[in-house]
Order: structure tokens, then C-alpha cells, then sequence
């Protein structure tokens, strides 16, 4: 009886550890995240806008139905990265994603001046990363 | 023989009991430092790199993209202010004022994420179209059926989520109580 006792113990330490594996390597083994889902739609250093979300088709899941998206793929490998978003008084943001979808830096156009937003990134030039533009388009209202 | 039987029940305990709780995780919204205010809840570290591994495997388990915290700070509300789950056959309503932000929206989406079909096609709502009462405050009727002012469609579905996002706002990794930022309340006013 002790013997299954420290067995089913012994299995349970061994499985916080297999608990603290698996949470930290989901995100590397995901084959339905955000970058999978991008990666059909938008090519490598272009800017694709999505298409509105709908109840019967999102790219991703929770985007907000307020906003039109457009998304950017980028690879620094060939060189730094610019840019260019054209303001309008609806807010617009942009924001810089790790290739595991880890929100690392984001900036709006009130922060960024005018005339034009200017970010530039020199960062790790290996790393392929997706940007996303956001910017307001008003709701049918009826 | 012992051994071997002694072996496999350990192992076949710790896969168990390992991949158990990382699903019980991962789909029981379990991210370290919440910020919850009234019946809303945000995680805004989820939006940055210091997102801790539960909230990284949660962002790719679901396939949703993160609001980045430079961006906005998004609030998610499953139960009203008395603790009840939201459901989308009874008459809920949202009402008061909200944090300072330049721009907000309230939306709200199926158990899945996706938006929730409806006959108006509306899916929520902005600061810059919502309307007013003369203090400034505000009231949304979340509700299966067509009501006066401003009316969010639920269709009727049964298991809802709000989500409140604020925009370019001073909310976030340091704010700490509901005092110094003031949600609106969600109560359910009549169910059939």
C-alpha cells in the first residue's frame, strides 16, 4: 500500500514537471496561432489588409469589429525595416509582434507626430516578426 | 514485474495529472497578475514581453493576436457585477462611465471568439457613436430583442463575452484598485 502510495506520488511530482514542459513548449509547437493563421494570408514584407471580421469567417479570434486591420510579415534579415502610415484624425496604432506573438512594442499616431508616423527597427536582423496597422472605420450604425 | 507495473502506473499518474492541469490552465483563463474592477477583468502584462508562459500558451492555444499595452488595454467581462454568467437570453445592462481613454470599444463574441450573428450586423460599439446622457455617462442594453438608445444585439445565444478595450489610456500595469478607474457596471435586468 505505501509502495503505491510513493509510486502515485512520485508520478504526481513528475507531473508538475511534465505540466511546466508542456505550458512552456505550446507555443513553440502551435500549429493554430496567430503567426500560423497570418502566414496563409499575408506574404513575407508586404502589408495585407484583413478583411473585417464577420460572424461566419475571422482571422483570428477576438479582433475587434471596430477596426480594419492590415497586417505586415517582416524579415530583417535583408535589411532595417520603415514604415510609412498615412494619418487621418481616426485613431491608428501600430503594433510589433515576436514571431510567437508576443506584443513587444507599440506606438500610436498621437505619439508618433506629425506628419508621419516614423518607426524604425534595426533589431535582431534574423527574426521574422508580424506588425499589425490598425486603424478606425465607423460601425453601420442602424 | 513489480517493477515494471510500479513504473508505468507513476508514469501513466504524472501524464495524467501533468497534461490535465495544463489544460485546466489553459482553458480556465489562469494568467498571474489580473486586474480586475467590478465585473471586468484584463491582464495588461499580456500585452508586453513580460507576458508570463501561461499567457504566452493562451495567446497561441486561442490564435488570437494581443493588444499591445502601448495600444490599449482590453477588459473581458463573463458574469455581471453579481457574479451571474452572462446570457444572452436575458435583457443585461451596461452602464456608467469609463477610464479616461482617447478611444473605446465594447464588442462581444461566442465562447470561441467570434462574433455573434445577428439581423442588425452590429457587433458593438464605439466611444464616437455611442449616446450620452447629458452627464456624460452612458447606458447599453445588451438584449436578444430591439430596446430604445443603445443596443447591443445579442442573439439570443446562450454563453457571451464582453470585451471592453480602451485605447491609448493611462490603464494599465500600474493601475491597481477600481477607485481611481471607474468601469461601468453590468447588471442583468430581466431574464425570461
Amino acid at each position: 500500500m505505501i509502495r503505491w502510495l510513493l509510486l502515485f506520488l512520485g508520478g504526481a511530482l513528475l507531473g508538475g514537471v511534465v505540466h511546466l514542459f508542456t505550458v512552456i513548449i505550446l507555443p513553440r509547437t502551435a500549429t493554430q496561432d496567430a503567426y500560423a493563421r497570418l502566414e496563409r494570408v499575408a506574404a513575407v514584407n508586404t502589408v495585407t489588409t484583413l478583411p473585417l471580421p464577420t460572424p461566419e469567417s475571422a482571422t483570428m479570434p477576438f479582433m475587434d469589429p471596430a477596426f480594419a486591420s492590415a497586417v505586415c510579415r517582416y524579415d530583417l534579415s535583408q535589411g532595417p525595416l520603415k514604415i510609412i502610415v498615412p494619418v487621418s484624425l481616426a485613431y491608428t496604432s501600430i503594433s510589433f509582434y515576436t514571431r510567437y506573438d508576443v506584443a513587444y512594442y507599440a506606438i500610436n499616431d498621437r505619439a508618433a507626430g506629425p506628419p508621419r508616423h516614423r518607426a524604425r527597427f534595426d533589431d535582431d536582423p534574423s527574426s521574422i516578426t508580424t506588425c499589425r496597422k490598425k486603424k478606425t472605420s465607423p460601425l453601420p450604425i442602424g | 514485474m513489480r517493477l515494471l507495473i510500479g513504473s508505468l502506473f507513476a508514469l501513466a499518474v504524472a501524464a495524467l495529472v501533468g497534461l490535465g492541469a495544463t489544460y485546466l490552465a489553459l482553458t480556465g483563463n489562469v494568467a498571474f497578475s489580473s486586474l480586475t474592477i467590478g465585473a471586468w477583468t484584463a491582464w495588461p502584462k499580456m500585452g508586453t514581453v513580460d507576458a508570463d508562459p501561461y499567457a504566452r500558451a493562451t495567446i497561441a492555444r486561442t490564435g488570437q493576436l494581443p493588444i499591445a499595452l502601448g495600444d490599449g488595454v482590453p477588459f473581458t467581462a463573463q458574469a455581471d457585477d453579481q457574479g451571474k454568467l452572462l446570457d444572452g437570453r436575458c435583457d443585461v445592462v451596461i452602464s456608467g462611465v469609463t477610464p479616461a481613454a482617447r478611444f473605446w470599444t465594447v464588442s462581444l463574441y461566442g465562447p470561441n471568439g467570434d462574433l455573434v450573428a445577428n439581423s442588425v450586423n452590429r457587433y458593438g460599439f464605439t466611444s464616437q457613436e455611442i449616446v450620452r446622457h447629458a452627464d456624460g455617462s452612458f447606458e447599453i442594453a445588451v438584449a436578444p430583442r430591439a430596446n430604445p438608445g443603445n443596443w447591443l444585439p445579442t442573439g439570443g445565444v446562450e454563453r457571451y463575452t464582453l470585451l471592453l478595450r480602451f485605447y491609448d489610456t493611462a490603464v494599465g500595469v500600474s493601475t491597481k484598485a477600481g477607485r481611481e478607474v471607474p468601469m461601468p457596471a453590468v447588471n442583468t435586468r430581466s431574464c425570461p
